[in-house]
C-alpha cells in the first residue's frame, strides 16, 4: 500500500514504472513471434551482442545519450543477425552453435571494450557497467521518451501487418506462394524484435533481457489458443512483471533491476505452467486422477 | 489457348547436387495431373520452383502463359502437411481463411465474407463443425483436410498439391477424391504429388514420371506403362496387376511404413 501511494506520489518511482511497463509491453508482444518462430535464441544471442555497440556507440560520439547508445546497440544486435545467417549459410556450422558462437564472442568483445572504458576518467560517471543487469532506479524522462519513441511504432508495425506477421509465422512458404514479400516481412520482425530489446537494455539488461521476450510469450501461451489473446497476455505479464520487478528494485537497496524482474516473470510463468486450464500440469494431474477414479 | 503449365528446361540445386535436371512438361487446362517417382526424384522440388519458393540454376515456369509473379491469384498450393507446427495457436477457421490474405491486400483485415468462404470451404470437405477447433487437436488427415479447404477458398484455377494422401485415414481420402473430381468438373487443373502408384488410374486422367529427369508425361493410358514405370523407378519395382495399371513401388511402400 505504501508501494502505491509512493508510485503516484514520487516522480522517480512512476519514471521508473512507467518505463517498467513499456519495456514489457512491447517485449511481451514481439517475443510471441520471437518464440513461435524458433527464434528464442537469436533474441538472447542480439541482445548479448548490444554490449559492445552500446560501448562502441559511447567510445566513437562520447555521448551517454540514451537515443545514440540504444542505436548502437540495435546496429550492433542487428549485425549479430547477419554474423549467424552468414556463419550457417556459408559454413558447415549448424544454427545453435552458430548462436552460442556469436553469443559468446559478441559478449566477450564487449566487456573487453567495457573493462578498457573504466580506464578512461571520464567513463566513471558514464554508467555503461548498469547495461549488463540492468537499473531501472536510473531511468529518467528523456530514457522514456526514447524508448517509447522505438516502442510505439514497433507495437503500430505489428498492429498493422498482423496478417501478414500471423501467417508468416504459421507457415512461411504458403504466404510466400501468396505473394507475400517473406524475405522482407522477416527482416522487418527481426529488425522490431532488435527494438524491443534495445528498450530493455537500460532497465533489464543485456545478459537477461532475452528471459523478458521468452518468458511473458511461454506463460501466455499456456491460456489461450488465439494467437491474437496470447499477444494481449503476454504484454500484461511483460508489463506486470517489469513495473513490480523495477519497483522492488528500486526501492531495495543494491538489488539489480534485471533480475527482479526476470524472477517476478519467473513467478508468473511458474503460475501458468502449473495452474493454466488445459495445458497446465495440475490441471493435467487432475484430468489424470479422474480417468482412474472408479465407475459406479 | 495456353497450357496451364508450362515448364521449360527447368535446373534445380541443392549446393552442387542436381534435384531437377533440365525438365520440360506441359500441362493442359483441366486435367488431374499425379507427379509420380521415387524419394529424392524431386516431385515436391518441382512444385516449388514453380511457386518461386525455390530458386532454378536454369529454365522458366509459365502459369498460363505468363510469370507466376503475375498469375499468383490464379494459383492456390496445398503444402506438405507436416511443414508447419500444428501447435501454433490458431483455429481451424482461421488457418482456413488464411487463403483469403493474397487478395486482401495489405491493411485489411479478413471480414465477414471471408468467414463465410473459409466456411463453405470446411463443409466441402466435411470439417464444418470443427470451424472452430484448436488446430492441434486434429488428427492428420483432419490437418490435411484443413490445408485443403485453405486452398479451395484462394478460388484458383491452378492448384498444386503436395502429398495431400499422405498418411490420411480412409474418410480423409474420400473427401480429398471427391474435391478433386469437383474441381475437375469446374474445368480447374490440378497437380498432385502423389505416392500410391496403385491409385493413379482411379483418381488421375493425366501423369508425369519424374526421377530427377523427367521420364515420361501424358495421359495415364498412354503413358503409365510398366516400361515408364521401371524407367523411373529402376529395379525397385514389383508389378501386382496385368496391363501396366496397377503397380507398387517397393522403396516407396517401405518409405510409407517408416514414415506412417
Amino acid at each position: 500500500m505504501e508501494l502505491l501511494t509512493a508510485l503516484f506520489a514520487d516522480y522517480t518511482l512512476r519514471t521508473v514504472a512507467l518505463g517498467a511497463a513499456l519495456l514489457g509491453v512491447v517485449s511481451g508482444v514481439l517475443g510471441c513471434f520471437a518464440v513461435l518462430r524458433r527464434q528464442a535464441l537469436l533474441g538472447d544471442a542480439m541482445s548479448h551482442a548490444a554490449l559492445p555497440g552500446i560501448a562502441l556507440a559511447f567510445m566513437l560520439t562520447g555521448q551517454r545519450d540514451p537515443l545514440v547508445l540504444l542505436l548502437g546497440a540495435a546496429a550492433a544486435a542487428w549485425l549479430a543477425a547477419l554474423l549467424v545467417l552468414g556463419i550457417t549459410g556459408t559454413s558447415r556450422i549448424k544454427e545453435d552453435s552458430a548462436l552460442a558462437l556469436t553469443l559468446s564472442v559478441c559478449f566477450g568483445f564487449g566487456l573487453v571494450l567495457l573493462s578498457l572504458l573504466q580506464k578512461r576518467p571520464d567513463a566513471a560517471q558514464a554508467g555503461l557497467k548498469r547495461f549488463l543487469f540492468g537499473q531501472a532506479a536510473a531511468l529518467v524522462e528523456r530514457d522514456i521518451v526514447v524508448m517509447a519513441a522505438l516502442g510505439l511504432p514497433a507495437l503500430l508495425c505489428v498492429a498493422l501487418l498482423w496478417k501478414h506477421f500471423k501467417l508468416l509465422s504459421f507457415d512461411p512458404e504458403y504466404a510466400a506462394s501468396l505473394g507475400m514479400p517473406t524475405g522482407a516481412l522477416s527482416i522487418l520482425l527481426t529488425t522490431l524484435i532488435v527494438m524491443a530489446i534495445a528498450i530493455g537494455l537500460q532497465s533489464v539488461g543485456v545478459v537477461l533481457m532475452s528471459a523478458m521476450l521468452v518468458a511473458p510469450a511461454a506463460a501466455a501461451r499456456q491460456w489461450t489458443n488465439r494467437l491474437s489473446i496470447m499477444v494481449l497476455l503476454a504484454a500484461s505479464f511483460g508489463a506486470l512483471a517489469g513495473v513490480s520487478g523495477a519497483l522492488i528494485s528500486a526501492t531495495t537497496r543494491g538489488f539489480s533491476t534485471g533480475p527482479t524482474v526476470v524472477l517476478c516473470m519467473a513467478a508468473i510463468t511458474l503460475g501458468s505452467l502449473l495452474c493454466a486450464p488445459e495445458r497446465g500440469l495440475l490441471w493435467r494431474w487432475i484430468r489424470g486422477r479422474r480417468q482412474l477414479a472408479p465407475v459406479d | 489457348m495456353h497450357d496451364a503449365l508450362t515448364i521449360t528446361d527447368l535446373t534445380v540445386a541443392y549446393r552442387d547436387r542436381p534435384v531437377l535436371w533440365d525438365v520440360d512438361l506441359s500441362v493442359p487446362a483441366g486435367v488431374l495431373m499425379a507427379i509420380v517417382g521415387p524419394n529424392g526424384a524431386g516431385k515436391t522440388t518441382l512444385i516449388k520452383a514453380t511457386l518461386g519458393l525455390v530458386r532454378p540454376a536454369a529454365g522458366q515456369t509459365l502459369i498460363f502463359g505468363r510469370p507466376y509473379a503475375e498469375q499468383r491469384r490464379l494459383v492456390a498450393y496445398v503444402p506438405q502437411r507436416g511443414s508447419v507446427d500444428w501447435d501454433f495457436p490458431t483455429t481451424v477457421l482461421d488457418v482456413v481463411m488464411m487463403g483469403r490474405y493474397g487478395s486482401l491486400g495489405w491493411l485489411r483485415r479478413p471480414g465477414v465474407r471471408e468467414r463465410d468462404q473459409a466456411l463453405a470451404a470446411l463443409e466441402q470437405v466435411h470439417m464444418a463443425e470443427f470451424a472452430g477447433r484448436q488446430i492441434s487437436q486434429l488428427s492428420g488427415g483432419q490437418q490435411q483436410r484443413v490445408f485443403l479447404a485453405r486452398a479451395l477458398v484462394q478460388d484458383a484455377q491452378i492448384y498444386f498439391m503436395d502429398e495431400p494422401f499422405q498418411g490420411v485415414d480412409a474418410v480423409t481420402e474420400r473427401a480429398i477424391v471427391a474435391v478433386l473430381r469437383n474441381l475437375r468438373a469446374a474445368g480447374k487443373t490440378v497437380v498432385v504429388v502423389h505416392h500410391d502408384l496403385q491409385t493413379v488410374p482411379e483418381y488421375f486422367d493425366w501423369v508425369t514420371l519424374i526421377n530427377v529427369r523427367r521420364i515420361a508425361s501424358g495421359p495415364v493410358a498412354e503413358v503409365f506403362t510398366e516400361a515408364n514405370l521401371r524407367a523411373t523407378y529402376g529395379g525397385r519395382i514389383a508389378f501386382l496387376g496385368q496391363q501396366g495399371a496397377a503397380a507398387s513401388a517397393v522403396g516407396d511402400l517401405a518409405a510409407d511404413e517408416a514414415t506412417g
